[in-house]
C-alpha cells in the first residue's frame, strides 16, 4: 500500500532552477574526502570496548552490571527486585530462552506474584496498556555502541516500542559479542541490510540511558517521559 | 507562533531585556556550560576540525543536489506508505496538517519540539480549527502553559525563566502544590503529559535529519517526548524544512553525532529515533497513518546566492551559546524564534528585511560563531554581506548615518575642508565634553552615547602631532 505524494514536480524544479541547471535524476554520491568517523575506536578489542562502555555509563547515569550466561538469571532477579519487582513488560525474544531465563520468566516470577508480560501482537492495543502500567521493561540489545554507551533496539510485530519506553525502569540485557566502537558500525549493519534486500523496521532506537532534560535553569533532571533510571546487564558469551 | 513574535521595534526590544537580570545571568551560565560541554566533547573526539570538515561536506553535497535527494526521500516514504506533501508556503503546510486532522477527526494533538512549526505558525492554525494541541518538550510545554511566552534559545526554549517563575506558572495554571525544585516540576509535567500523549489521536513532531535511500526521518531527544508522540497516536504527521535531508545512514550518524556535540556536549542524546513510514504489518504501536510535510517558504530563494550556506545549518545552537551578543541582549530581543547568529542571518532571509535589518547589525563580527559550527557556516561572512546589502542595495541605513557619510565624503574629499573640519572638532565638541568624555552627543552619535561614554576629541591632531614629532621631516 504506498502512498501518495503531492506538489513534487514544481517544488523540485524551482530548486533546479534556483541552483541554475536542469533537474536531477541521478546523482553519484561522492567518495567522502573526510571520514574521522572511520578511526575512533577502531582497534580496541571486545574488552577494551567494555572498558569504554563502562566508563560512559558513569557519564549518562546508567548502572552496568557484568555476569556470565549461567550468572544471568539470579543477576537479572536481583536488578528487577532492586527496582521493585514487576509487573513486567517484555519483547517477545527467543533469546530470552536462548540465555536461560524461560525458567525464570516462567515459573520463578509468577510463582512470586511477579507479573509478567511478554508482547504478545494477538493482544493488539493491550499491549500498549501492560507497558504503561509496567514497573520495568527489559529487552536485549541488537547492537551496542560503546564509545556512547548506546543500545541500539530494532522494533518489529514481537518487539513493541513501547516496552523500553513507557515503564518507569528500563533493563537492557547485552551480549557483549554486540559491542561495536560506536554508532557508524550500527549504520553501516543497517546499510548492509539494505544491500541485502531487506527493508529497514519501521522504528529502530539508539536508546542511551534513562530520559532527562536540562529544561530548568540547565539543571539535569534524570527521568522524564522514558523512563527515570536503567540498568544495561553486559553478558559474557564469547 | 509565527517567526516574528513581537511588534515592537529592535531597540525597544533590547532595552527591555538588556535590564532583565535574571535573564541575563541564566543566559551567560547557560552560554557557559554548553560551550565548555561542547568543547569537552570536540576535545575529546580529537579530531574537531576534520569532522567539521567532513559534516561540511555532506550539506554542501545535498544542497547542490536537493531536488534529486527529496525526490528519492519522497519515493521512499510513500514505498513505505507515508503521504507526502511539498508545501510552497508556510500556509499551504499548515493547512495540509489542519486538513489531515479534520479529515481523522482529530481533537487532541500532541507535538514535540519543532521550529519549522513554529515558523509556519502550526500551532494558531490548529486551535483556531479547534484541535487541543500540546506542547510535550519540557522547554516548550513549561512556554506554552505560560500563556504562549515566545522561546528564546534553539535548543533550551525556556531558558530565560527562572524555576521559581516556572513554579508560579505550575501553581496558577497547572494546580502543582510542590516546591520550585526542577525534579518536582518535571515530575508533575511527565505526570500530565503521561495521560495527553495516551489520549492524543494526533501526533506532530518535527525532523532533525531526514534518510533519502530508507525514506526514514529521524527525532534526537533526551526527554523522549518524541518517542511517545510517534509511538501512541494513531497519526503522525512531520514537519520538516527542505533542507534536512542526508544521503544515507552513513551520513546520518556523522551528523548527529556533530549535531549532540555541538547542541549538549553528549556523545549521542537519551534518545535518537530512525523511523520509516507507518508501523510494519503486525506492529501493536507506531502510526497507522503518516505524513510527511516538506517546507520551502523561502528557503529555495536562498539556493543558488551568495547565502546558500546558511542552509547547512544542523540546529545545534553552537553559535547561539558562543555569541556576545546574545549573551547580553537574550534570545527575545532578536523578535524572530531564530536568535542568535543563525538567526541573524536566516531570520532577515525568511522573513524579510522590513521586520529583521536590524539582526545583522547585532553583531561584533567576532567570528566565534563561525569557529564553533560544526558544519563550517562563515555565519559572520554571511551578516556582513546582510550589512552590505541593507546599506548599499537596499538603501536602508539610518537617514542620520547617510547624511553623516554623505558630509564626511564631502569633507575628506576636499583637502581645505578636511583641514578646517579637524582643526574645529575639538573646539567645536567642547560644550559636550566633560572630563575628557562625551556623555550625551549629538545627531549620529547619540545611539553610542546613550549607552556608553565617547572619548573627547583631542585638542591636537594626529598630523600635527606627528608632524612636531618628525620635525616636519
Amino acid at each position: 500500500m504506498g502512498g501518495t505524494i503531492q506538489n513534487r514536480d514544481a517544488f523540485l524544479a524551482t530548486i533546479a532552477t534556483q541552483l541554475g541547471r536542469e533537474p536531477k535524476m541521478k546523482v553519484e554520491k561522492p567518495i567522502w574526502k573526510h571520514q574521522p568517523q572511520r578511526t575512533v575506536l577502531a582497534d580496541a578489542s571486545l574488552d577494551e570496548l567494555l572498558g569504554v562502555l563502562r566508563v560512559q555509563c558513569e557519564q549518562i547515569h546508567t548502572d552496568i552490571v557484568e555476569t556470565t550466561k549461567e550468572s544471568l538469571p539470579v543477576a537479572l532477579d536481583e536488578v528487577v527486585k532492586a527496582y521493585g519487582g514487576g509487573p513486567l513488560s517484555l519483547w517477545k525474544d527467543g533469546r530470552f530462552g536462548e540465555y536461560g531465563l524461560s525458567d525464570l520468566l516462567e515459573t520463578k516470577w509468577p510463582s512470586e506474584q511477579i507479573e509478567v508480560n511478554s508482547w504478545d501482537p494477538s493482544l493488539g492495543e493491550k499491549n500498549i496498556e501492560l507497558a504503561e502500567q509496567a514497573n520495568i521493561g527489559i529487552t536485549f540489545s541488537d547492537m551496542t555502541l560503546a564509545e556512547s554507551g548506546t543500545v541500539v533496539l530494532f522494533s518489529s510485530a514481537d518487539k513493541g516500542r513501547s516496552v523500553s519506553l513507557l515503564p518507569t525502569h528500563y533493563i537492557a540485557l547485552i551480549p557483549k559479542s554486540t559491542l561495536v566502537p560506536r554508532i557508524t558500525q550500527a549504520s553501516d549493519m543497517i546499510r548492509e541490510k539494505l544491500n541485502n534486500g531487506e527493508q529497514v523496521p519501521s522504528c529502530i532506537n539508539f536508546i542511551t540511558g534513562p530520559s532527562n532534560s536540562a529544561d530548568i535553569e540547565m539543571n539535569l533532571v534524570i527521568g522524564v517521559h522514558g523512563p527515570v533510571k536503567a540498568t544495561y546487564m553486559v553478558i559474557e558469551d564469547c | 507562533m509565527a517567526m516574528k513574535f513581537s511588534k515592537k521595534n529592535f531597540t525597544d526590544r533590547t532595552k527591555e531585556n538588556i535590564s532583565d537580570d535574571f535573564m541575563r545571568q541564566a543566559v551567560a551560565s547557560a552560554q557557559e556550560r554548553l560551550h565548555g560541554r561542547r568543547l569537552d566533547a570536540a576535545e575529546e573526539l580529537g579530531s574537531w576540525e576534520e569532522w567539521r570538515s567532513h559534516g561540511e561536506e555532506i550539506r554542501q553535497h545535498v544542497l547542490e543536489n536537493l531536488d534529486f535527494y527529496l525526490h528519492q526521500l519522497s519515493e521512499n516514504v510513500a514505498e513505505r506508505g507515508g503521504h507526502v506533501f511539498f508545501a510552497k508556503t508556510a500556509e499551504e503546510a499548515s493547512d495540509y496538517v489542519r486538513d489531515v486532522i479534520k479529515k481523522k477527526d482529530g481533537k487532541k494533538v500532541v507535538k514535540s519540539k519543532s521550529m519549522v512549526t513554529e515558523e509556519i505558525n502550526l500551532n494558531a492554525v490548529l486551535e483556531e480549527a479547534g484541535c487541543e494541541v500540546i506542547e510535550t518538550d519540557l522547554g516548550e510545554y513549561i512556554l506554552q502553559v505560560d500563556d504562549h511566552d515566545p522561546p528564546s534559545h534553539i535548543v533550551a526554549p525556556a531558558l530565560h525563566k527562572n524555576r521559581e517563575q516556572i513554579r508560579e506558572v505550575f501553581e496558577k495554571k497547572l494546580d502543582y502544590h510542590k516546591t520550585s525544585k526542577p525534579e518536582e516540576l518535571a515530575l508533575h509535567a511527565r505526570e500530565k503529559l503521561r495521560q495527553e500523549f495516551l489520549d492524543a489521536d494526533i501526533g506532530i513532531t518535527g525532523c532533525n535529519f531526514a534518510i533519502a535511500e530508507t525514506g526514514s526521518i529521524s527525532l534526537v531527544t533526551n526527554e523522549g517526548n518524541a518517542r511517545l508522540v510517534s509511538a501512541l497516536p494513531k497519526t503522525q504527521i512531520t514537519v520538516m524544512g527542505m533542507e534536512r535531508v542526508v544521503p544515507s545512514f552513513e551520513e546520518f550518524e556523522v551528523l548527529v553525532s556533530l549535531l549532540t556535540r555541538s547542541a549538549v556536549g553528549q556523545k549521542l542524546t537519551s534518545y535518537v529515533t530512525a523511523l520509516t513510514g507507518t508501523r510494519d504489518e503486525g506492529d501493536v504501536d507506531g502510526p497507522e497513518e503518516f505524513h510527511l510535510v516538506i517546507v520551502d517558504n523561502g528557503r529555495s530563494e536562498i539556493l543558488g546566492t551568495e547565502f546558500q550556506s546558511v542552509l547547512q545549518c544542523i540546529r545545534c545552537a553552537a553559535c547561539v551559546n558562543v555569541c556576545p551578543v546574545y549573551r547580553h541582549i537574550g534570545g527575545h530581543s532578536y523578535g524572530s524564534i531564530y536568535s542568535g547568529p543563525i538567526g541573524a542571518v536566516l531570520s532577515p532571509l525568511l522573513g524579510g528585511y522590513d521586520d529583521f535589518k536590524e539582526l545583522p547589525f547585532a553583531s561584533t563580527l567576532c567570528g566565534a560563531c563561525t569557529d564553533a559550527c560544526p558544519v563550517k557556516i562563515p555565519l559572520h561572512e554571511l551578516l556582513h554581506t546582510h550589512r552590505r546589502i541593507i546599506v548599499e542595495e537596499e538603501g536602508r541605513s539610518p537617514i542620520s548615518e547617510r547624511l553623516a557619510m554623505k558630509a564626511f565624503g564631502i569633507g575628506a574629499a576636499s583637502n581645505p575642508l578636511y583641514s578646517m573640519g579637524s582643526k574645529v572638532a575639538s573646539t567645536a565638541m567642547k560644550p559636550l565634553t566633560k572630563n575628557d568624555r562625551i556623555s550625551k552627543g549629538p545627531g549620529p552619535l547619540k545611539d553610542w552615547t546613550d549607552l556608553r561614554e565617547f572619548p573627547a576629541v583631542g585638542n591636537t591632531r594626529f598630523r600635527d602631532w606627528f608632524y612636531d614629532q618628525k620635525g616636519g621631516k
